[in-house]
Parts: structure tokens; sequence; C-alpha cells
């Protein structure tokens, strides 16, 4: 494009207190050759803001505004989408966190002089030509706007899959739903009484799954496949291509996006033999055992048949137990008090005891506690089982520590039952959940290096993925990425996770759980189909591009995507599927060739950012570190620092950046070789409460470090010129001794000795 | 469909917003209200999260980035619903705008805050430091633009009125009323914390070293009154044996009967804010239940692992203060051990439960006795999300903000 650019620049909000305007116009308009520059005291104001957007419509479409942080004024300064725009941060990052300039006295006559503070106004000068340099190189985004598939799969016709279908279909969405048994309603359908999901939740409920396979049969828009598994799934967000095998024969469906809402499974009883006596004590059963007697009409004992008239639950079988399941599962609790409810209902004498290690009943199940107990018959007791007895006639005897009761007791009982845990049913097939730690995010090719044995994943979707057939799991197997903030957001984009896979969770958890899980789906391809990415860029019109013709096939793009995005073909060279793409840049920060690209970020154009910094040869009071921070978190904590008036060191230039993982080394190379004293990196936390909006981003960058030593040997400089460091948004007051430590250290070793080369 | 394709968010914590940017990326329009200054509600108010031990700013911030690009969000704080009329998918919404004394002109540089005379008590910080009268209310504020507490201000100053370069501060502005068409509307009011001074056995708010879990979060932080220091009201001496009184209000027919949910494991992340401050620092947690459901296990895993946080199992029956140390003893029966007995804290933290904000004042919705919307309770149209509609976490109530926005989608699909 033809660049006609307009540098506009703001002398309010103190700016003018710090930096000389007039030297930095010359800049703008001498050294950076600008066609149009302006300096207003009030640049968001209504006639500085008019007069730029004259500026545009006479041709200006390059805009360069040199004022606050983007973060603010973005609805002020936006042109529209086909002028690119670059916003320089002379008021947080310089005015408002560098010293500012000093009122001197003079001569006899006591004239004042303005004296401006020479770092803070080197550092300006800086920003302005990186944030030109920026811009010259940046083009408009061009959106990929295309025609898509909008049909959901549902994986798992339980409550969770069977409500996210109808919620899709009430939208006016085509959904397709897959089961893998001959029929819908999962556990829910095979349960006599269900959790209490209305009103104050002190009731329980018939269970919901007949209501919901009545609606899903009724409703046009969603196509059932029973007896049927999911035998490969190709292509991206979109545009997947689904092969369905039901007994043999195999069905095509063109699908746009996924909700998993494959459920849960027991904890199985027979790791419980030792434990609890389960296998080889015929009247110890499972709560799924309980609740498919209830089901079928009454609870009579295993070993003779006879109805249970005392029965004892021991909570947390399997749960809360390093050795089993370290988690919680949630629901066992408000569970054993339902079931204690139906050994009431059977008979008036029959009592019910359920030993606990602490009733964890939240929110409004308190109110279902509390009915609970109410009733006479029903015994609740914090203990730890110790040991099950059999007298002989079947009856048992538990004996009981630690309880209420006294240190240890022996309670009869015709039943025990065990509240067994609940378990993803992704979690990986050859691996117990407590040998599944975050670990495993970097299953896929780190660990394998270095020998650890592969997960083999529960065949789900049978994804045509470079990174493997099933979406990655995380600690326990569950398959989310971040559960707090995004709570459905898998590893692989558009396919979202729902109910008690994701987390353990009841019926008014999943139900809810499958209408959010249908939202994020359906806002999957609304976006895509605007040519927009998804969370976290939610919005974002650009995409990678590929210079192939340069790739050499070394694989590191598609190895490192954290999302899978980039297949290979059968040489090696990526194959690049945008709709899977969160632009974060990893596969860019990955390319040693530097071929991927997006129209507005790319090796180019940070590169020649970080070639714009003045570099002084002459002056040790003035070495330069280059501080590539994540626009995130790092940012937005730079921008609080300097709203604070806090001070950062003046040595320093700021360079933002998607994520840390698209840090390409040429750029701290090319840095070091110009003379730049040291590089910092500041980004999200990563190792196991990972804060990085790209789950590995901040953690590739840290791995890349070996490479960045090895460009530091050859260039003979010392290892500590190149660290990185965690910043969380809120640690704007620690962050200036944080770079000053690193800055202070590598002044120590004295500058760089390329400079002036 | 309805004509009007667009949804009203009462309420601009991190359940409104979630609704909000879910609703708005789908491409419908929302219009979000808040009654404070600023969007994130209690969130913003929060130092970390349980059980990541990540700063809310983050995941404000994260929201904040959704909301800027997005033109389908209208933003209104310092804003109420009034009146609610008509029904699903024609709804006639009008919104009371109170006076900000700040326009859209405000580039937040702070002159007016620099100039002001008068101060407040800082609402953000519960009150324990002060601000000006002229505000910014707080680091992360969004929108990003200065308040002006007129009831702090001395009759006739004009003194921010006079620094401000830009024609921002309007100290006659009044209340503007603003009517909106909606096709659905979803209340996300969430919460306060439960009135200390309620609390008779706990001292009634009247001890200075007893404090609630929410002060607490501000003591911690950055932002808070002590930068982050963990000092105690009384004398601003360094807190390092702290005691936590769970279920304090909650779970007790007599306050809220419900169990609040948060508690256990906020308290937990409080004791770990304590232990990462002072090496020699002690937490003991008085609990009923210990309630770290799902995956939360391990962050109380974490603290039993460290053993100055200890967990005692009983009910707190009374504190007393030593007016001379400003210590506070608190009285209890250690159910475990089978004993009563005392432990004397330097500060002792209530975990005060969350008592639904709508409570007594519902506006359209349908609340239980315990001031909760409850789903079912609400008519054709209308719905409610996080903790306005049951106590939630932060977790929870984002999972719970992206299905509200589909059934306020639906609503007005179907009409």
């Amino acid at each position: 494009m033809d660049r006609k650019l307009g540098i506009y620049l703001c002398s309010g909000c103190g700016i003018s207190d710090a930096v000389d305007m007039e030297k930095l116009e010359k800049v703008a308009s001498g050294e950076l050759k600008a066609a149009s520059c302006a300096v207003s005291p009030f640049l968001c104001g209504k006639e500085a803001s008019a007069k730029i957007a004259a500026d545009v419509s006479d041709g200006v479409n390059t805009v360069v505004i040199g004022a606050c942080s983007p973060r603010v004024m973005y609805d002020v300064f936006n042109f529209g989408p086909q002028t690119v725009l670059e916003r320089v941060n002379l008021r947080e990052h310089v005015a408002w966190s560098q010293p500012g300039a000093e009122i001197k006295t003079e001569g006899e006559g006591g004239e004042t002089k303005t004296v401006f503070t020479e770092s803070t106004q080197m550092m300006a000068a800086d920003y302005l030509r990186m944030g030109v340099a920026k811009a010259m190189k940046a083009e408009p985004p061009e959106p990929l706007r295309q025609e898509l598939t909008k049909t959901v799969l549902v994986v798992g016709g339980g409550v969770t899959g069977m409500r996210a279908a109808l919620d899709a279909a009430a939208l006016g969405y085509k959904a397709v739903l897959v089961e893998k048994t001959g029929a819908l309603g999962g556990w829910n359908a095979k349960s006599f009484m269900q959790l209490p999901t209305k009103g104050d939740f002190s009731k329980a409920e018939e269970p919901i799954a007949g209501e919901l396979i009545a609606q899903v049969r009724a409703e046009g828009n969603i196509k059932v496949y029973l007896n049927a598994e999911v035998t490969k799934t190709a292509g991206a967000p979109g545009m997947y291509d689904v092969t369905i095998t039901s007994g043999g024969t195999e069905a095509q469906e063109k699908i746009g996006t996924i909700v998993m809402a494959v459920g849960w499974q027991p904890y199985d009883p027979a790791n419980l033999a030792d434990k609890y006596g389960y296998g080889n004590i015929a009247n110890v059963i499972t709560s799924v055992q309980l609740e498919e007697m209830a089901k079928d009409g009454s609870i009579k004992r295993p070993s003779d048949g006879k109805a249970a008239s005392s029965v004892l639950f021991i909570q947390c079988a399997g749960s809360r137990d390093p050795q089993h399941l370290p988690y919680c599962s949630s629901t066992c609790c408000a569970t054993s008090l339902r079931q204690a409810g139906y050994i009431r209902q059977s008979s008036g004498d029959a009592k019910a005891i359920i030993v606990y290690k602490d009733m964890r009943t939240p929110g409004l199940y308190e109110n279902y506690y509390k009915q609970a107990q109410n009733d006479p018959g029903i015994f609740l007791t914090k203990g730890e089982v110790t040991g099950i007895t059999e007298e002989g006639n079947g009856n048992l005897v538990v004996e009981v520590s630690d309880s209420f009761l006294g240190e240890k007791v022996g309670i009869r009982a015709d039943l025990v039952v065990l509240a067994t845990g609940m378990v993803p049913n992704t979690k990986p097939l050859d691996r117990a959940s407590n040998e599944l730690s975050i670990r495993t995010l970097a299953m896929d090719y780190d660990d394998q290096a270095k020998g650890v044995k592969p997960l083999t994943p529960a065949p789900v979707l049978n994804l045509q993925y470079r990174q493997g057939p099933e979406v990655p799991t995380l600690e326990y197997g569950f398959p989310d990425s971040h559960y707090i903030c995004f709570p459905y957001e898998t590893q692989r984009t558009g396919i979202y996770a729902a109910g008690a896979v994701r987390s353990p969770m009841g019926v008014a958890e999943a139900l809810r759980d499958a209408s959010g899980a249908a939202l994020k789906a359906i806002q999957c391809v609304e976006l895509t189909s605007r040519g927009a990415a998804v969370h976290p860029r939610a919005g974002d019109m650009t995409y990678p591009e590929f210079r192939l013709e340069s790739c050499t096939q070394c694989k590191r793009c598609t190895e490192e995507c954290p999302f899978s995005t980039l297949d290979e073909d059968e040489k090696g060279t990526p194959k690049p599927n945008p709709t899977r793409c969160r632009r974060c840049g990893v596969c860019m920060g990955a390319c040693p060739q530097r071929i991927i690209s997006f129209k507005n970020y790319s090796v180019d154009i940070i590169g020649s950012m970080i070639k714009a910094v003045d570099v002084p040869t002459d002056d040790d009071s003035q070495m330069r570190f280059i501080c590539l921070m994540c626009e995130n978190d790092a940012y937005p904590a730079l921008d609080m620092l300097g709203i604070n008036r806090l001070k950062y060191h003046n040595n320093l230039r700021i360079v933002p950046v998607r994520c840390l993982g698209s840090v390409n080394v040429v750029w701290i190379a090319d840095a070091l070789s110009r003379g730049v004293d040291g590089i910092i990196m500041a980004g999200c936390k990563f190792g196991e409460d990972y804060q990085c909006h790209f789950i590995k981003g901040s953690e590739q960058c840290n791995k890349r470090m070996d490479n960045v030593q090895e460009t530091l040997q050859r260039l003979s400089l010392e290892p500590e010129r190149v660290q990185q460091i965690q910043v969380t948004a809120s640690d704007y007051a620690q962050l200036p001794a944080m770079l000053d430590k690193i800055v202070e250290g590598i002044k120590s070793m004295g500058p760089n000795p390329f400079k002036g080369f | 469909m309805a004509e009007n394709k667009s949804i009203l968010v009462v309420g601009g914590g991190i359940s409104g917003i979630s609704v909000a940017v879910e609703a708005a990326e789908v491409g419908y329009k929302v219009h979000l209200v808040e009654r404070n200054a600023y969007l994130g509600g209690r969130v913003a108010q929060l130092n970390k999260y349980f059980p990541k031990l990540c700063p809310p700013y983050c995941g404000l911030e994260i929201n904040f980035r959704r909301i800027r690009p997005n033109p389908d969000i209208d933003v209104l704080t310092m804003s109420e619903v009034v009146k609610v009329q008509g029904g699903p998918g024609n709804f006639t919404v009008t919104v009371k705008t109170n006076p900000r004394y700040v326009n859209e002109a405000c580039t937040s540089c702070g002159k007016c805050a620099e100039a002001c005379p008068a101060e407040r008590a800082n609402g953000f910080n519960y009150g324990m430091d002060k601000t000006k009268a002229a505000y910014l209310p707080h680091t992360l504020a969004f929108p990003m633009r200065y308040v002006i507490d007129r009831s702090a201000c001395a009759s006739g100053c004009k003194a921010c009125e006079e620094a401000c370069k830009y024609g921002a501060v309007v100290l006659d502005q009044q209340p503007a009323t603003t009517e909106l068409k909606v096709g659905s509307i979803v209340y996300a009011t969430g919460w306060k914390p439960y009135d200390m001074g309620n609390l008779k056995l706990l001292g009634e708010g009247k001890m200075k070293n007893v404090i609630s879990n929410v002060m607490m979060e501000r003591l911690a932080s950055p932002g808070g009154p002590t930068g982050g220091k963990i000092l105690r009201p009384s004398d601003g001496k360094e807190a390092k044996v702290v005691g936590f009184v769970q279920c304090a209000g909650s779970r007790d027919e007599n306050h809220l009967s419900h169990c609040s949910s948060i508690c256990c494991m906020a308290s937990i992340k409080q004791a770990f804010y304590l232990r990462e401050q002072y090496a020699d620092s002690k937490a003991e947690i008085f609990y009923i239940d210990l309630r770290t459901p799902g995956r939360y296990e391990k962050f109380l895993n974490r603290a039993q692992a460290d053993e100055n946080i200890k967990f005692t199992k009983g009910k707190v029956a009374a504190v007393s203060e030593d007016p001379s140390t400003g210590d506070i003893t608190v009285e209890l029966e250690d159910v475990l051990a089978g004993t009563k007995r005392k432990a004397t804290v330097e500060m002792l933290v209530l975990a005060t439960g969350m008592e639904p904000e709508m409570k007594g004042s519902a506006g359209a919705a349908s609340v239980s006795q315990d001031g909760f919307a409850l789903a079912d309770l609400q008519k054709p149209g209308i719905y409610s999300t996080g903790v306005a509609k049951s106590p939630v976490d932060v977790m929870t109530s984002i999972q719970d903000a992206a299905g509200t926005a589909l059934k306020a989608m639906q609503s007005i699909v179907r009409s």
C-alpha cells in the first residue's frame, strides 16, 4: 500500500511536563517524515480527533498517535479498519513513569527555564520511532470470510449432551447428537431420583432424562445417532468432516463446532478391595449399584436378598485420597443423602448412617442437607472407616475411628455403600488419575523426547490433527485449559467440554454447563464465519500467513502451536488451518525461516521496531535494554505502574508482543549484534498454575532460551544478558524493582561489546 | 424472531460482564447496567483468585479487552434499572444514571484529585482508608474515568472544576433517565458481604482487630489501604497470628441459612497470603465442614501440608478483645478433641458469607425468601445468573454466565 503517514502527538495529561514536544515534533516531521503532523494539548478532544479524521479522509492511511495507552480512548482513536493505527504510549509509559522536566532559575534576572530530562526525551523519541516503524510495515487486516457449516456436533447423549443439542437447536442451529450406547439419557436415565435442580434445592426430583429425550425426539433440528462413535474428525472449525460409525456403517456429517459431553465413569471399585473389601464382601456395594436397585424397586442386600434396613454409606470411597482420586468428586455427599432418603422411604424403621470426612453440600445444597439432618432415621458422622468385618450372617460391622461417637466404634449394618467418585471419560487409558499431572500439557513432544511413556488418550473425537487424535487433558484427565476464567475452552479451538467430563458435577450444574458450552460453540462458528478470532483474541481479523516457498520443513511451528492448528504434508510442510488458530503467534516465534506473519504482526514488523531504537555508543549511562512485554498482563501492569506514578528504568524500551510465545529468537540475536545491552522478556506465569492466555506461550518462550543461549555463546556474550520474568497484571508495584534488578545486573557486566559495530 | 435483538444485563460484576461479552460476541447488542462507577464488582476488590492464586485484574483485563473493540456492548455505569415494562422480545426499561460529575472528556489525568481539598472514606477498601472527593475508583477502573463524591465536597468548592483542563468536571450534573428497548433481561446483581454487625457472638463488628474476609482481601492487595501488607487495624502491627472463623453468618438459620460455598477456599487463600508474607506467621481456621469440592481439594491439601496452617473443627462460641494488646481471644468447642478451649490471635478474620444483593429489592426479578432470584421463579424473558441466583464462586459464575447468555438469546429468538 502507498503510505501516507500522519503523526499526532498529545501534550496533555502531563506529557509536555516531561517531554519537549517541539523536539519530538521535529523527530516526527523530520526524521520520521510524517506527511501530516500535529501536536495538540487535548488530542482526544473533539476538535483534535476530528482533524485526524479529516486527514484520514484526505488520504492519510497510516496513523500514529503519540498519547495515552491504547487501553484507553480506543473509541476516540478509531479511524476504521482500513486505516493502520499505532498507539505510542507517551503518557503511562513515559510522562507518568519517567522523570519530568525541572524548572530552573537562571541568571540575575531570575528567568526561569524548563529543563527536560534527557533520558525521558530519548525514550519518548524512541517509542515514536518504534511506533512508526511498526505502523509503516503493518497492513490492514483482510479477514478470511468463508461460508461455513454451523452445525453443532454433540458427543455424548446424557443430560449434558441432550441439553446442549436442544439449546443449540432452540437458537436455530442444526445439531448432531452421537451416543455410544443404545439409549439416550446416560447415568441420569438409570437413576431412581436426581439431586435438586429447582427451587431452594431442598427436594430430590424425578430424573430429567425422560423429558429431555422426548424433547430431543420432537426437535427437527437434532439428528441422533445411537450405538455410535465418532471415528474420525477431520478439518477445522466451520469445516469439519466427521465420520460417525454405528454398527459397522459409517456416516459422514459436515460439522462446524463440537461440544464434548462424554461424561464420567464411576471410580473402579475393584481398586477398593483392600480398603473396603469390595469384591470380597458381598454386601459391600457402590452407590451406582444402590441406585440401580432403587430404580428396580427394592434395595436388597446381595448376600441373601434380605431387604436392607440399616445401610451405612462410606463417603469419599476413592475420592480425596492420593492413592485413588486425589480430588473431591463434589456430588457424592448429596448423592448419599438422596440415597439415604431411599432407605428411609423403604420402611419406617430403616436407618441410614453416613460416615463422611466433611459434609460437602455447598451453596443451596445446604437446604438439601438440612432436610436430611431433620430426619431422625439418618445418622451423620464425621469419621474414617478403618475396617469392615462380616459377622457370618451377612451382617457387617464397620469400624469407624475419629468420629463424634468416640475414638473407635463398630457400627452394625446390613449393607455398606461406597460413595465412589467420578472419573472423566477423557482420562487417558494407561494412567491412573493420580498419575496425571499438569505436565501432560507438554506430553506430545517434550516428554516423549525425554523418554516419558506417552499417554494413550481415551478415544472420543479421533481428530486428524498433527498433535494427536484427542483434546489434551490436564491434571486428573480433565480436558480443560483454564477452568477459572474460560471454563469451556479446551486446548483445541472450536471444541468445548461440558458436564462431568470437565469437572465433577451434579445434574443441576451439568444442565447449566451444557447451555454454556452450546453458547461457546455457536459463538465460535459465528465469529469464525465473520473471519474473526475466538477467545482470547475475539474479534481479531488477522491470521497467520505462510511463505511456504522458504519453509525448510523443520516442523517447529506444527509442534509448538498450543492448539494443534497446523497439520503437515508428507514432507513436513505446514498446512495451515486458520479457523483452528487463536492468533497468539507462537508459530511465528518458533519459525527459524521467518516465513509466518500476520498483516499487522510479523518477525519483520517487530524486528523493525527494535531496530528503530537508538542505541547510543558512547554513553554508559544510556545503555539499552529491550523488554519484550506480553500485552495481556505485563503491559497493563506497566500502565498501572504509570497510573500510580511509579518509575521504571530509563534505559528500557518496551516492545509489546501478542504472547511471549511469539518472540522469535532472531529479534534477540539482531538486537544484541546491534549493541543492545540486554533483553528482558516479561510475560505470564508458566508451569503448574500457568496464567498464559495461550496455555503455553510463556512456557514455550522459556524453552527456547536454549537457542538463545546458543546465540549468546556464538556472540561470546554473557548468558545473563537475556532473561525472562514472570509478571502478573497486579505486579505493578513490584515491577520497577524486578526490572531494575536485571538491568543493574547487566550494567555491572559492562556494555555490549558489539556496540558501534 | 423479535425485532429487538438486544439484551439488558443488570449488574456489571464478573457475571454481568461475562454474560455481556458472551452474547455480544455472538452478535447480540447488550446494554450492561452497573450501579458502581466501574465494572468488575466484588471481583475487582479481590487480591487473588483461588486456587491458582492468580490476580483477578488479569481476569478482568481479559474481559475488558473483549469489551473495548466490541461496538455491541453499551456500558452504563452509575446506573440503575428503575422500571421494567412489557414482555419477552419487547421490554421497555427505564434506566436512571446518577451523576458522576465527570463527563466523557475525562482523560484520567488526575488533576482534579490533586486539587481536591476534601476526603471521603474509600468504599472500595471497605472504609479502611480515604480518597479525595474526586477519585479514580481503582487502578484498573473501567471506564478509566474519575468520579466526584459530591457528598464529601465543601459547599461552593470548585477546585476540581478549575483544575480540569478538559472541561470534564460538571459539578451541576443531574441524574438522567434513559429508555431502553430490549428483548430479554438478565439479573446479575451479585452479593454483598454479610454484615458483621449482626454477628453478636463474634464481636458485632465492634472490635478493631476482628475483620471480615472481604477486608482481608483489601489488606493483602497492592491497591489496598496498606499497599498489600497485612497489618492489623488497631495499631498497624504486622498480624502474624491470625484466626479464621468459617460460616460467620452462613449455615445459620438466624443469619444466612445457605452455605456461601466460597468461604472455605477464601480462608485457605488468605492463610496463604499470610504465610507468604511472614515466615513466622500462623493461621488457624475454625470450621464446621471443610468444603473444597472438586479440584479445590488440592488447594486444601496444600494448606494441610503447611504445619503453620491449622484446621480445627469447631464452632466459635464467643470472642473477646484484650484492651491492652488489641489481641482477640476465641472460645471454641474443639469437636474432634471433645474439649472446650481458648485461642488468642492477633487478628481474627470472619469468613462472612454472601448475601444476595437483591434481598428485599428485586426489581423485575422474583426472589426467594433468602433473596435469591431462583431460575424457576422468573417471568418469561427474565433470567438471573451468578450469585443473584445462588451462592457460587467466580469459576461457577463465569460458567453460568455463558449458559444464561444463551437462554437470554433463545428468549429473543422465540418471541
